[in-house]
């Protein structure tokens, strides 16, 4: 049976892989599919809501009722909205000084963390407590301290014989941008501090040591060694900072709502206020949506500023 | 079904008894039962009723709604579910629901929450006017703030009433009996006070309650409005500009840091005693006079020593203020219908309503005329003023016509940030106008 079996498909002619066959065996294809589940989760929970976003900035679409489309109108009035400028100018003022004071801190305080000292570890964890605190606490915690009648910082100067009234911290425009500029350095250090010194504990010794022998002073080091390697992390980290500051909502909203006369108001606060709270989800939308050029400048700016290293083209390292 | 003791009709007969807060537990479930089998709304068999209302301000108020809500399902079956929002939560989740036709089945607000969904609620004139005939009519501002033409697509179940906080001590040092009655003398009072070392001072940051109450009154008792009574913006006119000079008269007399204020601050300051005149709820006197009574004799002096009294009239002559109406919708989508509304009258009648109101020691006011009778307002003569909160309030729009358009005007502060603006020296006259009127102009388009 085996001998009769045997002629008969020896004679049969090589068939034609079929095109599902081909599927099947397609690298590419299978790629495909693996990529499937990411290409539809970053799709329903990144790439739709922002499109909806954008798509509501271009309609008059209220909180419980579907709007129209009104092509530019949102922006028109936006255009010539005084309280929309102070919010982008609020926005941008908040990020820049914000993101400068973590990133000068943050590397100050990587610099001496990365070196040897008694208690190194509990120092390092203390230095996260800012960031472990919920925003929302340490914006009431914030509050408390700036209150015109209860500050403590206030009540220290008064005992202490340098002021004779209370610090108006939020009652005076710029005192308020200033103090919630604070509370976010304060909160936004240990981030950037921590991602460094992780970066510094990459830094091969025999480099210090190489140019250590070679005379190289304190300064040299720093900069043609440790400031060359943590380019790419200053990068991310910067990036994620600016992001996170640009975006901020919860440390105002907590301490001014946005006040005083609109003073600390960002971009995401007004968009919440007059999309939530004033129900108007067209022109809060088109708030939000003016965040995106900004935050991809910022990106850009990150990214293309702060990486001049070959490798990330693909060239390899320098 | 009924005893002697608690006949339908006897029971139904002490209502004003059991509106004065007389009636415990055990009575109000008997209560209930009688109501129920009058109640012209029959709930549906089976019927689970699902609530959502603003977060208590007292815990007593609380108790007192619960125990409505326990007798209401004891007497008719019907399962209750009450969930509590913060007031900013309340607006967007009532959306979400009127959108996706699935929610609560009532829904307690504030304002003019109805407004933002007209076609999407149930029509809740038969429980209105039911309620309105048994109960001595509805004031002005719940009718303004509930009602579409004839029809009403709310309840305006309380108001909450915001009112001048003042020491009576600091008031009679500097040279005042009473507390003026006039937009003139309370400029005096407060130089006066300020020169004294006691001042004064009203909330001009983003305080939703406080400050959109008193600036809303400073602007209104001028003659000066947002909108006209056909909704056009007419904030641009020589009312407003008075108000304004008027408010930045009163804002130099006033303790350093209102701008920064939200609706806690006064409070704080006042019972700190560093504060000695405010616009406010009762929350300031409950607080003193609860921690009196915990032994706190700093906080008992300054409830002994404060009171209160209505805003006072201005150069137009009448009462002009903007008090916090709580409205309850029911959707259309809800199922038991018949439940909602019954829930609604029941609670409102005078047996649950009255020990409710009671429980709530001022912060609330009713908006059915009958109730001003109910003995606590005159219990403590301290309260009594914010007994006609809701009689002497305008609704949001003012002398306009009620929309969602003014519960959104007030929620982005146009008439607290014209002042702030001007107060602080942010804008001058001509350019805070402006700012507020374009930004009506871009909500009224």
């Amino acid at each position: 049976m085996t001998d009769a079996a045997l002629p008969a498909t020896r004679d049969r002619p090589m068939r034609e892989p079929t095109s599902w066959e081909r599927l099947r065996s397609n690298r590419d294809w299978l790629g495909f599919w693996f990529m499937v589940p990411t290409v539809l989760l970053l799709g329903v929970f990144l790439a739709y809501p922002l499109f909806l976003g954008i798509w509501l900035s271009f309609t008059n679409t209220k909180i419980g009722r579907v709007g129209k489309f009104i092509g530019l109108e949102n922006y028109e009035w936006l255009m010539d909205d005084k309280v929309f400028w102070l919010s982008v100018t609020n926005t941008l003022l908040y990020t820049v000084v914000a993101s400068v004071a973590k990133f000068a801190i943050g590397l100050y305080l990587a610099l001496l963390l990365n070196k040897h000292m008694p208690f190194k570890a509990m120092i390092r964890a203390v230095v996260l407590i800012p960031f472990i605190v919920p925003t929302v606490l340490s914006a009431i915690a914030f509050w408390w301290i700036y209150d015109s009648q209860f500050s403590i910082v206030s009540w220290l100067l008064r005992k202490a014989g340098f002021i004779t009234t209370n610090i108006n911290f939020l009652g005076d425009p710029w005192n308020a941008r200033w103090s919630t500029i604070f509370a976010n350095v304060w909160r936004g250090i240990p981030f950037v501090a921590i991602t460094l010194l992780a970066g510094l504990q990459t830094v091969s010794p025999s480099l210090y040591e190489a140019a250590t022998l070679d005379g190289a002073t304190g300064w040299q080091r720093f900069r043609y060694i440790t400031y060359p390697i943590l380019t790419p992390i200053i990068a991310v980290v910067m990036t994620f900072s600016v992001l996170f500051t640009f975006t901020d909502f919860q440390l105002i909203w907590a301490m001014t709502r946005g006040g005083p006369v609109n003073a600390t108001h960002l971009m995401a606060t007004l968009s919440y206020q007059r999309a939530i709270l004033g129900g108007n989800m067209g022109e809060g939308a088109a708030i939000a949506t003016a965040m995106i050029p900004f935050l991809l400048a910022a990106v850009l700016v990150s990214w293309f500023g702060l990486q001049r290293r070959k490798w990330q083209a693909g060239v390899g390292n320098d | 079904m009924t005893n002697s003791k608690f006949s339908r009709r006897n029971v139904l007969k002490g209502t004003a008894a059991a509106g004065a807060g007389i009636l415990g537990a055990t009575d109000l479930l008997h209560f209930a039962k009688a109501w129920a089998q009058e109640a012209q709304w029959k709930p549906e068999a089976g019927a689970k009723l699902n609530v959502l209302r603003w977060k208590r301000f007292v815990p007593a108020e609380d108790d007192a709604f619960m125990q409505i809500v326990a007798a209401f399902s004891k007497a008719t079956g019907v399962e209750v579910n009450i969930t509590n929002e913060s007031f900013d939560d309340i607006q967007p989740k009532a959306s979400v629901a009127a959108n996706t036709g699935q929610g609560p089945d009532l829904v307690w607000g504030l304002h003019s929450l109805p407004h933002l969904f007209p076609d999407k609620v149930n029509d809740l004139t038969d429980v209105a006017d039911y309620l309105g005939k048994k109960y001595g009519g509805w004031v002005p501002a719940a009718e303004g703030t509930c009602k579409i033409g004839n029809k009403w697509i709310g309840i305006p179940v309380a108001f909450n009433g915001g009112y001048m906080n003042y020491r009576i001590k600091a008031m009679n040092d500097a040279g005042f009996k009473e507390f003026p009655k006039d937009t003139a003398g309370l400029l005096e009072l407060c130089k006066a006070m300020k020169a004294k070392g006691t001042p004064p001072g009203f909330a001009m940051g983003h305080a939703t309650g406080d400050a959109n109450a008193w600036l809303h009154w400073v602007l209104w008792s001028h003659g000066g409005y947002l909108i006209d009574k056909d909704n056009a913006v007419s904030i641009n006119s020589p009312e407003t500009a008075k108000s304004l000079e008027y408010c930045k008269a009163l804002y130099e007399t006033f303790i350093p840091g209102t701008a920064s204020w939200n609706d806690s601050s006064n409070n704080k300051a006042f019972l700190s005693g560093e504060l000695f005149l405010t616009a406010n709820g009762i929350s300031i006197y409950a607080a003193a006079q609860a921690a009196g009574k915990g032994g706190d004799a700093k906080q008992q002096a300054i409830a002994d020593d404060m009171d209160h009294a209505a805003f006072p009239i201005g150069p137009s002559g009448k009462p002009q203020e903007l008090q916090l109406c709580f409205p309850i919708l029911q959707f259309q989508y809800t199922k038991v219908p018949n439940a909602g509304k019954a829930f609604i009258a029941f609670m409102m009648d005078a047996a649950q309503y009255g020990p409710w109101l009671s429980a709530a020691v001022g912060y609330l006011t009713q908006p059915l005329n009958e109730f001003e009778k109910l003995p606590f307002w005159t219990a403590d003569p301290k309260r009594t003023v914010y007994r006609d909160a809701a009689k002497r309030s305008l609704t949001a729009a003012g002398i306009g016509k009620m929309d969602e358009k003014a519960a959104s005007a007030i929620a982005d502060f146009i008439v607290v940030d014209m002042f702030a603006n001007y107060c602080t020296g942010g804008a001058d006259l001509k350019g805070a106008i402006a700012q507020a009127e374009r930004a009506a102009k871009k909500l009224y388009r």
